[in-house]
């Protein structure tokens, strides 16, 4: 029996781990090539989220409605970068905190006053919504698999973009000299707009795909930032490998938490210090992260 | 002539604070005596900030998680004192400011050296994010300390008589209490940062390298800056807690200290006085802007980011000289 459980939270673990790595990815591409603290890439998943909830409804197909709500954050995370952001990079990071502590509150705001103060529940979509009996004596809900091989696909797919393709190898650059690949004469400008875009997207996905899990509602998007700083701060700020072990390790971590003391009579409060702990270790030992980017 | 305008400023200031509670009480409007008691208090807290935000120059973005734990150092001493159960051993806690306040300063300051010590190892957004951390996780650890109320929080027995002669239940007296309190962390912070220590410390927000060259152990020099606001904040948990008669995981949320960042910010970063400004304008825009419209916020976010974009050295700051204020020297 404890076997059992002891796979399913891992299931668990591992899905949690790519939904924060979908957030992580965008999240430390802006941190380590634009230098920008990015407060506001946990509203970016609550829009993906809402935005899903509502073509959901207009067009009755989940499936239909979670690639339009990605396109639609992706336009949301252009006019962000353009109006709002831009002006932001040479700044100190202070100023960074700052302003988009200040976008935090006007997205909040923004979604009370299109969707309303009340939570929305999205429904699994009918033929995601039975269970499987992966490991025999284990059904396991099927909705959860596929957001963990979403993630992973996704993981793979911009593993391929970055390593393979020519945008991939100016993302790598910007990354490690910024100046530097602006001197060869590349647009600068256009690449951070466009990871910023793509960052937002990732974001929104990890949101659409979360919304029938737990509930789509204001400030959703808070908790999930705090937890993907710990990731990209574990994972080395700058480094897309780094995110993705910091995320399952987090995502595991997160979960067991939640079961391993009250299972050994440990007092609870654990469950949700433990990746705060884990971090904190990290730290102590690696101040720049297990990966970090630059020397 | 500009350092003219910023002393009358402060004076200014200071006597409107010191003279608003006759106002209010002449006017007939006691109750916001206890509005901008409460305002002064996170006053406090902000000034404290300013100190290791302004002078500094590290980011600490879990402040809040410090004025937190000394509000619950001493709510629970003044619980276990009304409830008269035993805290440890037979000792049943206190009510006597005396005790409490300086436990809270300890507290509070003890921690944030302890969080100093791993801290200060990373700099830049590393530190940032560090710091959020920790006060993430004193903020869960109180959450779910069933004990003491958890996520309700925990109501307790305000009948604080603070050096045996101003009770804390008068309005009047815990206000000039409270202001008392907040000239002497002006003052304490203006010493502080005009002495040798404040100098080093100032130094390392412009170039830790130099310093270190120059011989300083600045770690030690930070550590300590460090731990001096995270007790100052503590101090001023410990009158919120009076104030309020209860206190809940709330006001550690890890959006307090963003607010707290704000107060700093807008009022004009490492100025000291500037703080007071800020926390007076940021929590009356709080409280009436929603008068006129319920979705506030949408206002008040883009208000923070054009701040940023365009008035970075804060209200304060208008009132002196170009170089100076501006903590980062820019």
């Amino acid at each position: 029996m404890a076997a059992l459980l002891f796979l399913e939270q891992t299931l668990n673990g591992l899905q949690l781990g790519v939904t924060l790595f979908l957030m992580a990815a965008g999240l430390t591409l802006v941190f380590g090539i634009m230098n920008m603290v990015n407060l506001a890439h946990g509203s970016l998943y609550m829009v993906g989220a809402f935005l899903t909830a509502t073509f959901a409804q207009w067009t009755g197909s989940f499936v239909l409605a979670v690639p339009l709500a990605v396109a639609g954050t992706f336009v949301v995370g252009l006019a962000v970068e353009t109006l709002a952001l831009r002006t932001l990079y040479a700044r100190d990071h202070l100023d960074q905190v700052l302003a988009t502590f200040g976008l935090i509150l006007f997205f909040n705001e923004l979604v009370k006053i299109v969707w309303g103060p009340v939570a929305i529940f999205v429904d699994i979509p009918a033929f995601l919504a039975g269970r499987v009996e992966l490991i025999p004596g284990a059904p396991y809900p099927v909705y959860r698999l596929v957001v963990l091989g979403v993630g992973l696909a996704v993981a793979l797919g911009l593993w391929w973009l970055i390593a393979r393709t020519r945008v991939g190898m100016l993302i790598r650059a910007g990354a490690s000299n910024r100046e530097m690949i602006g001197a060869l004469g590349v647009d600068i400008k256009r690449l951070y707009t466009l990871v910023f875009a793509l960052g937002a997207a990732l974001a929104a996905l990890a949101g659409a795909m979360a919304g029938p899990l737990y509930v789509v509602e204001i400030g959703m998007g808070d908790s999930m930032l705090i937890k993907t700083f710990v990731v990209i701060v574990i994972g080395g700020i700058g480094s897309i490998r780094g995110a993705f072990v910091a995320a399952i390790i987090v995502g595991v971590v997160d979960t067991f938490g939640r079961i391993v003391p009250a299972q050994l009579g440990l007092p609870t409060a654990i469950a949700e210090m433990a990746i705060y702990i884990l971090m904190a270790a990290v730290l102590f030992w690696k101040p720049a992260g297990l990966f970090a980017a630059r020397a | 002539m500009n350092a003219d305008r910023r002393t009358w400023f402060v004076i200014v200031l200071l006597a409107l604070l010191a003279a608003l509670p006759l106002v209010a009480v002449a006017t007939g409007q006691d109750y916001q005596i206890g509005q901008f008691r409460r305002i002064l208090i996170f006053a406090i807290a902000a000034v404290s900030l300013d100190l290791i935000l302004g002078y500094g120059g590290m980011v600490c973005f879990g402040h809040a998680a410090f004025f937190g734990i000394g509000a619950y150092v001493v709510a629970i001493l003044n619980w276990h004192a009304g409830r008269e159960v035993p805290l440890v051993g037979d000792w049943m806690g206190t009510n006597n400011v005396l005790v409490t306040w300086p436990a809270a300063i300890l507290v509070s300051g003890g921690i944030a050296a302890l969080i100093a010590l791993i801290s200060l190892r990373t700099t830049g957004i590393y530190f940032i994010m560090i710091t959020l951390a920790f006060a993430q996780m004193i903020y869960f650890f109180f959450v779910s300390l069933r004990a003491y109320g958890g996520d309700d929080g925990l109501r307790f027995d305000g009948d604080t008589v603070a050096f045996g002669l101003i009770d804390t239940q008068d309005d009047m007296a815990f206000y000039y209490l409270v202001f008392a309190v907040l000239c002497a962390v002006l003052y304490g912070g203006r010493r502080l940062v005009n002495s040798r220590f404040g100098m080093v410390v100032q130094g390392c927000r412009e170039n830790e390298r130099r310093m270190k060259a120059l011989g300083f152990p600045t770690t030690r020099y930070k550590l300590a800056a460090f731990a001096i606001a995270g007790a100052t904040a503590g101090l001023a948990g410990a009158l919120f807690a009076a104030h309020e008669s209860y206190i809940s995981p709330s006001i550690m949320h890890w959006t307090r200290s963003g607010d707290l960042i704000v107060m700093v910010v807008l009022g004009g970063m490492g100025t000291l006085v500037g703080p007071v400004v800020g926390a007076l304008a940021f929590l009356f825009l709080e409280k009436t802007l929603p008068d006129y419209t319920e979705h506030w916020m949408v206002v008040f976010g883009p208000i923070l980011l054009l701040l940023v974009l365009f008035a970075r050295r804060g209200i304060f700051g208008w009132f002196g000289p170009k170089d100076d204020g501006g903590g980062n020297g820019h």
